[in-house]
């Protein structure tokens, strides 16, 4: 397989992440498309790595996968507090600070 | 041969996980083809020969990062729908496909302008494992240690966050004390709303 491949599958799944964050509503449907879209980063990273001859593309990879597992925690520390207050998950109802 | 065959069934299953999970209304379905598409992902790492890095996506991923959805989950009503309504689509498209072309030319011009070369080599006869750790544990170790400290702040900020008033249990109640309970959770509720 070539470079190009992974590339053009790495930005089909950003693709459809994007399109989950810019579509839904729901915030925890929003966690999930953020994890979509770290993992197809993460492929492209991988894929240069390969082709590139270099490690630093695996490296960051794991870096990324250490930021999602942080980001996981307290974002769902967050929605569950969230929950327990006002009892939505809407991404609209937390816009408080809207003008 | 077999790697352009592995290559095309795995992105067909992988894409097709995350659409689901993408355009799906039940969270429940979300997340299990969430957790079907992560460890797909994780055939490309293997496929890319890198071995390490496919098993931390295996581990991290579907290890921990679905258990910890599957049991924040259940401080949801997973099931119920949320209103989605898009206000102003076009607007919200035509910004982010706009950021999204500056900083993809923004991070690839250095790197057509000047021809790069590899600073870190990979060493075929050392094997994916050692050789990560060798670079992990000499060039990155400060980034290592920082997300070492980045991973236990987040937990303690989750337990924090998530753990408020799970000192009190109600199977140690009376039904008298729950429903009191109850009532004046409702009245500050309504106050806040």
């Amino acid at each position: 397989m070539t470079l190009n491949a992974y590339l053009i599958l790495s930005t089909i799944l950003f693709c459809i992440g994007l399109i989950g964050v810019m579509r839904r509503k729901n915030v925890l449907m929003l966690f999930f498309s953020t994890e979509i879209m770290l993992n197809a980063v993460n492929v492209g990273f991988a894929a240069i790595s390969k082709f590139h001859g270099d490690l630093t593309g695996q490296m960051f990879a794991f870096f990324i996968i250490a930021v999602a597992a942080s980001e996981v925690a307290v974002g769902l520390g967050l929605l569950i507090l969230w929950y327990k207050r006002t009892g939505s998950m809407n991404l609209d109802d937390i816009a408080r600070m809207k003008g | 041969m077999f790697e352009i065959i592995a290559f095309i069934i795995f992105s067909v299953l992988t894409i097709s996980m995350f659409s689901i999970t993408v355009l799906t209304n039940n969270a429940l379905y979300a997340l299990s083809s969430l957790a079907a598409g992560m460890i797909f992902i994780s055939a490309f790492f293997f496929l890319l020969n890198a071995d390490f890095l496919g098993a931390v996506q295996i581990v991290v991923y579907t290890g921990a990062v679905m258990a910890l959805y599957a049991f924040g989950m259940m401080f949801f009503d997973s099931l119920s729908e949320v209103k989605e309504k898009i206000k102003n689509p076009r607007l919200v498209f035509l910004l982010s496909g706009i950021i999204a072309l500056i900083v993809v030319i923004v991070l690839i011009a250095p790197v057509i302008g000047q021809n790069l070369e590899s600073d870190y080599p990979i060493h075929p006869e050392y094997g994916n494992t050692a050789d990560v750790g060798i670079i992990l544990f000499t060039k990155y170790l400060v980034a290592f240690e920082l997300a070492a400290i980045m991973l236990l702040v987040a937990m303690i900020g989750g337990i924090v966050l998530a753990g408020k008033k799970m000192n009190e249990s109600y199977s140690e109640m009376k039904e008298e004390e729950i429903d009191e309970k109850i009532r004046l959770e409702n009245a500050s509720q309504k106050e806040i709303k």
